[in-house]
């Protein structure tokens, strides 16, 4: 299949190579995230609708957000009590 | 006219937080071989707070410069990489042995040298590090270099002709303080939200410039004035036991003496 556009087919390709780098560090395993990461990019790999495409993307942004402000959080929670006497 | 900011922050590459520390056989110290490491969480955080001094435009003056500066072993250049993707300039790895540590006080010269000679006027670093816990390098460096200082800091703002406010957490409060540049601060958990050093970022982080030099370069040479005796992990924690009733518990009370 042709890409309908390079540059959303660079994109996606991105987006892709963040949250795999991203998933290095995910809780339950890089072994738990990839298979899971790769299987939600193949289900929508035959799209071409551009403008769904473009929605696949902001919606894998919105993850990507979600995923760094898990990880602050695990660390800011676990911090807080190893240092707060409060906490 | 107010002069232009030029940060210094000193990173350390430490064991990740989310590893259980393990002791060495020896009983000598923690086994760092094949253990994760990271930045130190509270490094992150003066990182974050110097490029936010940048992009939010606090400073009248503006922001020339911001050097992180790290100590370690070859591989502390990752951290440092780090700290460019966060958004550093250009990073300073005074490189070490691997295996040779620092104490806070060689650590606070080697800085105050750094910061004469990158002609810094604030320098932002984490209040401890979470390895060794010790919480002194701040304040020595400070000392050394005969700067006002404001630890635990969860809010820094500026004002007119150099003057920094700012917000240190305390016991039961906080605690406000007034100085002007040049200034040492020191970071703690609520001051800002460290951003994710994203994969682009750490490959554009590779173009910026990373100095190499040695504690030589400073006039320095690693002398340990401390020696490790014995490190040993904590005590197991005791579980706790369940009573049936009110008489259990007094029963259990007393055979414990607290009655």
């Amino acid at each position: 299949m042709p890409p309908s556009t390079p540059s959303l087919r660079h994109q996606v390709i991105a987006l892709y190579k963040e949250l795999l780098y991203l998933g290095r560090e995910y809780p339950l395993g890089y072994d738990y995230f990839r298979p899971r990461l790769h299987k939600a990019f193949m289900s929508k790999a035959g799209e071409t609708d551009e403008d769904k495409i473009r929605k696949g993307i902001s919606q894998g942004e919105y993850v990507k957000k979600e995923i760094e402000m898990l990880y602050y959080l695990k660390r800011y929670r676990t911090l807080r009590k190893r240092y707060d006497a409060d906490a | 006219m107010a002069s232009k900011l030029r940060i210094l922050v000193p990173v350390k590459r430490v064991i990740d937080y989310a590893v259980k520390p393990r002791v060495n056989k020896a009983m000598t110290a923690v086994e760092t071989a094949g253990v994760k490491h990271s930045m130190n969480p509270f490094d992150e955080l003066s990182v974050e707070e110097s490029v936010r001094i940048r992009e939010k435009k606090r400073f009248p003056g503006g922001v020339e410069d911001i050097c992180a500066i790290s100590a370690g072993p070859p591989k502390a250049a990752d951290v440092l990489r780090t700290a460019m993707a966060m958004g550093a300039d250009r990073a300073i790895h005074v490189e070490l042995k691997d295996g040779e540590e620092m104490e806070p006080l060689t650590v606070a010269k080697m800085l105050k040298a750094a910061a004469e000679r990158e002609k810094s006027n604030l320098v932002i670093l984490g209040k401890q590090s979470i390895d060794d816990d010790a919480a002194q390098t701040g304040q020595m460096l400070a000392g050394l270099l005969g700067w006002p200082q404001a630890t635990q800091a969860s809010k820094v703002e500026f004002g007119e002709n150099n003057s920094i406010t700012v917000t240190k957490e305390v016991d039961g409060g906080v605690e406000t303080v007034k100085a002007k540049l040049p200034m040492v601060v020191t970071t703690d958990l609520r001051l800002n939200e460290p951003r994710y050093a994203s994969l682009p970022n750490i490959m554009k982080a590779k173009k910026k410039k990373l100095d190499k030099v040695g504690l030589g370069d400073f006039g320095l040479t690693n002398e340990p004035r401390l020696k490790v005796l014995k490190v040993t992990e904590p005590a197991p924690r005791q579980g706790g036991g369940k009573v049936e009733d009110v008489d259990g518990l007094v029963a259990k009370l007393k055979e414990l003496g607290a009655l």
